[in-house]
């Protein structure tokens, strides 16, 4: 099915993204960049072809109140032999073999100058009219409107086909979905403080989780 | 304290003097043509400073063949060379925009006597 994106390893690392600031590089340009906070993870789980059909690796990250995790969970740490974590993710890549039970990895994985990807979940933005949630026009300011500034305007047509077609664009909840942002360059890795700092901004608000992965979609250029 | 105040501990320039709106300064900025490098100098009057830690910025305004002429810094810039108070302006306002609509005598700042400390 995918075997085109099988045959990169794909290395990745859960952490909390802690905002965003701006540096310098060397030739004095003025860059931004996001700071998410790795810590370390530990691999709790690794997924074979054998076993399961496809090769993964299984992440945890974060801590956890002891008393918080449920008894099938306390199980599934335990077997892995690490205390308990809060986030846990899967990432499928073909190398999944070469990583160990309880093993730790950190910011290092990645270096300067790589391409990521980066998944979040973005910010909840509540109930949100058309314009805002996708970005309709709305309707003039003047010639004759009236208190029907931001809305949408006809929803489709009246005794045929008497209903309203599914999937039509409508106000409702808007944000608080899973993003992915592509091709982020790792700007810099901070081992000691166990920071990433990414160029660019990453979905989510201030101490929300995020994945950071190997780009998917990036040329292969150490191929 | 900030979050991120050590991420940013690394960018932040010690060298900065102290100036404030009003005052003339005289930014030596780095200039890079082709592959060597000079320092071009960039005088005038602060009309504005802005901003704070390793994102505040300055304003420099100087009128250069009758044409006015503003350009804006980052504080902590590693492009600027060095920055030089030459003299310090008695103003009222942190934001001297109205300069923009002044010329002449006009646009003219005072200098601030300097006044000992009384102790």
């Amino acid at each position: 099915m995918t075997t085109q994106q099988n045959e990169r390893a794909v290395k990745a690392v859960l952490g909390t993204k802690l905002g965003m600031t701006q540096t310098w590089d060397e030739n004095g340009r003025l860059v931004p960049v996001t700071v998410v906070q790795v810590g370390s993870n530990v691999v709790t789980q690794v997924r074979t072809q054998d076993a399961d059909g496809y090769s993964a690796v299984q992440l945890a990250f974060g801590q956890i109140d002891p008393r918080k995790v449920t008894q099938p969970l306390k199980g599934h740490f335990e077997k892995a032999g690490v205390t308990p974590r809060r986030h846990v993710a899967e990432v499928r890549t073909p190398d999944a073999a070469e990583y160990q039970l309880g093993q730790e990895l950190t910011a290092e994985v990645f270096d300067a100058g790589q391409l990521v990807d980066v998944v979040g979940t973005t910010k909840g933005k509540g109930t949100a009219g058309v314009m805002k949630r996708h970005g309709f026009k709305g309707v003039s300011a003047s010639h004759g409107s009236h208190r029907n500034h931001r809305k949408p305007g006809s929803i489709g047509g009246a005794s045929t086909p008497s209903r309203v077609f599914k999937g039509l664009r409508m106000a409702g909840r808007m944000g608080h979905d899973r993003q992915t942002t592509q091709n982020l360059t790792v700007y810099k890795v901070d081992a000691d403080k166990g920071l990433l700092l990414v160029k660019g901004a990453v979905p989510g608000p201030k101490g929300g989780v995020v994945l950071v992965r190997t780009a998917a979609k990036s040329a292969v250029k150490e191929a | 304290m900030h979050t991120l105040d050590s991420v940013d501990a690394a960018s932040l320039r010690s060298d900065v003097p102290e100036f404030r709106a009003g005052d003339t300064l005289k930014v030596n900025v780095k200039v890079v043509e082709g592959n060597r490098s000079r320092v071009q100098a960039f005088q005038g009057v602060v009309i504005a400073r802005q901003g704070g830690g390793v994102r505040e910025t300055f304003t420099v305004r100087k009128i250069s063949f009758g044409v006015g002429v503003e350009r804006t810094f980052p504080v902590h810039s590693p492009q600027i060379d060095t920055i030089e108070v030459l003299t310090r302006g008695d103003v009222r306002r942190a934001k001297l925009y109205y300069l923009r609509k002044l010329r002449g005598k006009k646009a003219k700042i005072k200098e601030k006597r300097e006044t000992t400390p009384s102790k």
